[in-house]
Order: structure tokens, then C-alpha cells, then sequence
């Protein structure tokens, strides 16, 4: 049994198509797992069914052991962050403090308390410097950072990134890529990003692949990448590792996968020191 | 004819506390019926640069040559209206600014903005709908109820729709998916050779500039640090990596095995070549 356990899911926000399709998963807790799927694939929409934004037509989501219902709906959103696209829309206070308060101001956290609570959080997403700053003097990144410790600050067990980086800068992607990655290592938490970054797929530890509300695929992302066929049939992506790997072994080079620049580089590497 | 900027410097609040010079003496020519790229740090200057191009801003010194057209400082600039037609621009995350009832009569909006007849504008714009690949049984829909990439479409299809000579493109793949971004550049790559516009975009995504376009500039700190073509540009990833870009995965695979004590040749410019390289190079070690 995972932290999230999704079965036999069915969802459609008019009569005539469904938007999530008999969906079935499960995520372990404390791992990093990416969605991937075309825009439209349906990812968001399960993110908001997990986080119970969206009421599902049919099927089981299960999260650390409790079934999500209506009853139970604010006890199993407190376990559950989620980090959406649109940094600007995110922020709501008038300062980084203000900001990363909302939350626990709304939960009645004692003063001293959150104090401590969003020096520990702002220190995480490496934004103390920044905290009596107003939003409009933020880059993407930092709104984006300050919006990850917001979500932090209310403890959750499962954070999840809705293409948390799409709307930024190389920078703020870089920044954001960096802060999911710390606290994969750092933390237990269990991460779910959806994204359409293959160099961030190819680091997390699990890979859902959607298509037209369907799941196509899961696996580690050695094995989604194996299956180069049914990528290509939902126009994903691969790696430029692999697509180098293709045009090497075409000309005659005996080659593996490799789904990182750095271990291709190092088998061309042994090759060319070997042979 | 190309778009030049002679000397044009822009300040925004002059004379107030808020001062702030967001371009600096900038000199620049743009070739015609070419794609350029405008890339730079976020707060470089490289929105203020493009948002000259249709007099959307002004030059606070200073002037701007664009189709048959001078914007010169201090003065009001005349056929605004016709350049405004003539050089389309799009900004960034257009999709947030539909706003009719209908796809048809989003697109339809500009033209007839313009004088022209409602079936004639809405002939219009069915033919730019068509550019962009929207499917027709979206013309009806509301705007809203369409995808991110569909909507982003019907944005772009607005400024078709009035026919630009030139079109400035603010980040227009931003939030697409690959296939979204890969349709939407060939659309503009499709537009330039086809149509023999002139496109001008600012870009983050390198991969892009590096298959796509023609001509970099990169802008800095309000001035114009570099001007080259895209061959030229990534000879030396040095200058991306300076301005914290990340440089087209096949330029950071050249210099990795270059660094590891192959040669690949500076102006490698395409896969196939990559791999010949290394073959090569790794068949004269046996």
C-alpha cells in the first residue's frame, strides 16, 4: 500500500468526455514521482482530484491509508501542499512573512510559534534575506520559492508541483528544480511533480505517463524510456542522451541506454580511451 | 529594408525619484525576413527593446527606423495606427487576454478594430485560425474553455489575423509542453519562409534560438552586449553560461566530451554531425 493510492479513477467536467479514464497508481511514501502527459493528458485534473479540489465521478483515492470523502476532506488536505503554475497567483500577502503566514494564521498558530515556523521554512527555500519584501520586487523564482514555504509551513506529508516551473525564467527553473531535489534527499516527504522537464523525469524515482486521461505507462524512468514507441505515439519527449545513443548505434557505435548526459559521456569516454 | 535603432535610450519616470534607465544608448540592426532572437537576464532591457518596435513605448532618446516608418524622440509618431497594423506584437502569456464570447470573434476583434467590414474581419480571421492549426470545431467554443496551447493559438492568430510584415514575439513558448512548443515554433519558422515575415522574439529557451533562428541579440543591463548569428553565438557557450542560460543540450554535450578530451569542431551543427564526430573519434582510437 503507497501514500496515495489511486484506483479505477473516473472524472469528466461535462457529459460527453471523460477526463480521467479508469486512472489506477500508487506512489511510496518518501519518493519522487513525475506525471508526465501532453497538455490536456489530464494531470492537473488528478492533482486536483487527489487534493480534493475536484470531486471524482467514480473509483477509490486513498491517501495514508484513509479513503478521501467528503467527510474527511480537511483532515486529508492537511497532509497535502500544492505548488501550482502561476507564481503571481499564489501571492497573497503584502510580504514574504505575510505570505508564508497565511496558512497558519488561518490554522490559529500561535505568534511565537509561527514565527519560528517561517524563519525554519524561508531558511529551506533560501528566502530569510527576503522576508519584509514586497511580492512586486521578486523574481518568478523566489515568488515560487516563497509559495513552496507556504505549503512546507503547514507540514505536510505529500507536496505536490503543478509544472511549478513552466512560467519561469532558466533561472527560477534551475531554482525550483534544486529546492524539489533538496528535499527529496533532505526530507521524507513524499514529492509528486507534474512536469514537462526530461532532464527533472529522468531524476525522480517513479514515472507516471498519461494520455487522453488515461494512464499508458509506469515505471521507473529507465523503463518509461525504454519504451520509446508509445512515447513517441503520445508525443513525448526523450532525453538528448538517448536520441545521441540512436544516431551512434545507427553508425555502426555499440551502445546501451543512457538517460543522463553524464553516463553517456562516460561510456563514449571508456570507448575512446579503451579502444 | 532592415529595423534599426539609432542611439535610442528609454527611461522610465524621467525626472522622478522612480527613474530608471531600461535602455542605454542602444544601436541595432535588424535584418528583414529573417528570425531573431532577443535574449538576456529577466529585467536586461529586452521587453522595453521590443515594445519600441510598434510604438507601444517611445524613445526617450534618440530614433527607431521600422518598414517605412521613423519614431524619433520627443516627437508624436505618425501612422500609428497602420504601424500598429503593419508590426504585430505578442506578449507574453497572451492566452490571458482573449476576452470574447466566441474563438472567431476573439480573432475577428483586431480587424474590425481596424475598419474592416464584420464579414470580411471574420473571413480574416478564419484564414489565421487556419495558420495556427486550431481545429474548426473550436471557432463557436468560448475562448475560455480551450486548452493553454489552444489558447495561446487564438492570441497568435489575433495578430495574424490583421497580416504583420513584422512579428514580435514576447516568450512565446513559455509554458508549452514539447509538442506544443515544437508546432508553435514551426508555425513562426513556417510564417518566415512562407510568408516571408519578419520575426523578432525574446526567448529563454535555447534550444529554440539554436534550431530556429537566424540572428542573436543579447541585451544587458540595457545595452546591447552582442550581436551575431546563431552559428557564431554558440561556438562559445562562455557568453550563455555568464548570463546563467542554459546553452541547447547538443552545445553542452560538445563541450563535455571536448572537456573529456575530444575535438569536436566548435560549429557542430546538428546530430548527425555530433555523431559522425564521435564515431570518428572513437573508431581512431582502435
Amino acid at each position: 500500500m503507497g501514500i496515495i493510492d489511486v484506483k479505477n479513477l473516473n472524472f469528466s467536467y461535462d457529459e460527453n468526455t471523460e477526463t480521467i479514464n479508469d486512472v489506477s497508481f500508487s506512489v511510496e511514501k518518501g519518493t519522487y514521482t513525475t506525471i508526465i502527459g501532453q497538455n490536456g493528458s489530464g494531470k492537473s485534473t488528478i492533482a486536483k482530484l487527489i487534493t480534493g479540489l475536484l470531486e471524482k465521478k467514480s473509483g477509490v483515492i486513498e491517501i495514508d491509508g484513509s479513503e478521501l470523502n467528503l467527510e474527511n476532506l480537511n483532515a486529508i488536505r492537511r497532509k497535502i501542499g500544492i505548488v501550482f503554475q502561476n507564481p503571481d497567483n499564489q501571492f497573497i500577502g503584502s510580504t514574504v512573512r505575510d505570505d508564508i503566514a497565511f496558512g497558519l494564521e488561518n490554522h490559529r498558530i500561535p505568534q511565537n510559534e509561527m514565527d519560528s515556523i517561517i524563519d525554519a521554512n524561508a531558511k529551506r527555500v533560501r528566502m530569510t534575506k527576503y522576508l519584509d519584501q514586497e511580492p512586486t520586487r521578486l523574481s518568478g523564482g523566489q515568488k515560487q520559492r516563497v509559495a513552496i514555504a507556504g505549503v512546507l509551513a503547514m507540514k505536510p506529508e505529500i507536496l505536490i508541483f503543478d509544472e511549478a516551473t513552466a512560467m519561469l525564467d532558466p533561472q527560477g527553473k534551475e531554482e525550483i528544480k534544486k529546492v524539489i531535489m533538496d528535499l527529496h534527499h533532505e526530507t521524507g516527504l513524499t514529492i509528486m511533480s507534474i512536469t514537462h522537464d526530461i532532464d527533472e523525469v529522468a531524476a525522480s524515482d517513479f514515472v507516471i505517463a498519461l494520455n487522453e486521461g488515461r494512464v499508458v505507462m509506469t515505471g521507473t524512468p529507465n523503463e518509461i524510456f525504454a519504451q520509446e514507441e508509445i512515447l513517441r505515439r503520445i508525443q513525448l519527449d526523450i532525453p538528448f542522451s538517448m536520441k545521441l545513443e540512436h544516431k551512434l548505434r545507427e553508425k555502426g557505435l555499440k551502445m546501451d541506454r543512457y538517460i543522463t548526459m553524464n553516463d553517456l559521456l562516460e561510456e563514449l569516454c571508456r570507448l575512446h580511451s579503451n579502444m | 529594408m532592415p529595423i534599426t535603432f539609432e542611439h535610442v535610450s528609454h527611461t522610465y519616470s524621467e525626472g522622478t525619484p522612480f527613474q530608471y534607465a531600461a535602455l542605454k544608448d542602444v544601436n541595432l540592426d535588424i535584418r528583414e525576413g529573417k528570425i531573431t532572437a532577443i535574449i538576456g537576464q529577466t529585467g536586461s532591457g529586452k521587453s522595453t527593446l521590443v515594445q519600441h518596435l510598434n510604438a507601444l513605448l517611445l524613445p526617450t532618446k534618440g530614433q527607431i527606423c521600422i518598414l517605412d516608418r521613423v519614431i524619433t524622440a520627443g516627437e508624436k509618431p505618425k501612422k500609428l495606427k497602420s504601424l500598429r497594423g503593419d508590426v504585430g506584437l505578442v506578449f507574453q502569456f497572451p492566452e490571458y487576454q482573449l476576452f470574447e464570447e466566441t474563438v472567431l470573434k476573439d480573432v475577428a476583434f483586431g480587424p474590425k478594430n481596424f475598419g474592416v467590414r464584420e464579414e470580411e474581419a471574420l473571413e480574416k480571421a478564419r484564414n489565421a485560425l487556419k495558420l495556427v492549426n486550431l481545429p474548426e470545431d473550436c471557432y463557436e467554443k468560448s475562448p475560455l474553455e480551450l486548452s493553454g496551447g489552444q489558447k495561446r493559438r487564438v492570441a497568435i492568430a489575433g495578430i495574424l489575423a490583421m497580416n504583420p510584415k513584422v512579428l514580435v514575439l514576447d516568450e512565446p513558448t513559455a509554458g508549452l509542453d514539447p509538442a506544443g512548443t515544437k508546432a508553435m515554433m514551426s508555425l513562426f519558422y513556417e510564417l518566415n519562409v512562407k510568408y516571408g515575415k519578419t520575426i523578432l522574439m525574446v526567448t529563454h529557451d535555447m534550444e529554440n534560438v539554436f534550431t530556429y533562428c537566424d540572428d542573436v541579440v543579447v541585451v544587458e543591463d540595457g545595452s546591447i552586449k552582442v550581436h551575431t548569428n546563431a552559428q557564431e553565438f554558440f561556438r562559445d557557450s562562455a557568453l550563455c553560461r555568464s548570463m546563467k542560460i542554459l546553452p541547447p543540450a547538443l552545445i553542452r554535450m560538445r563541450d563535455m566530451l571536448n572537456e573529456k578530451g575530444f575535438a569536436i569542431p566548435a560549429d557542430v551543427q546538428d546530430l548527425e554531425a555530433l555523431a559522425d564526430d564521435i564515431v570518428k573519434q572513437v573508431k581512431s582510437h582502435e
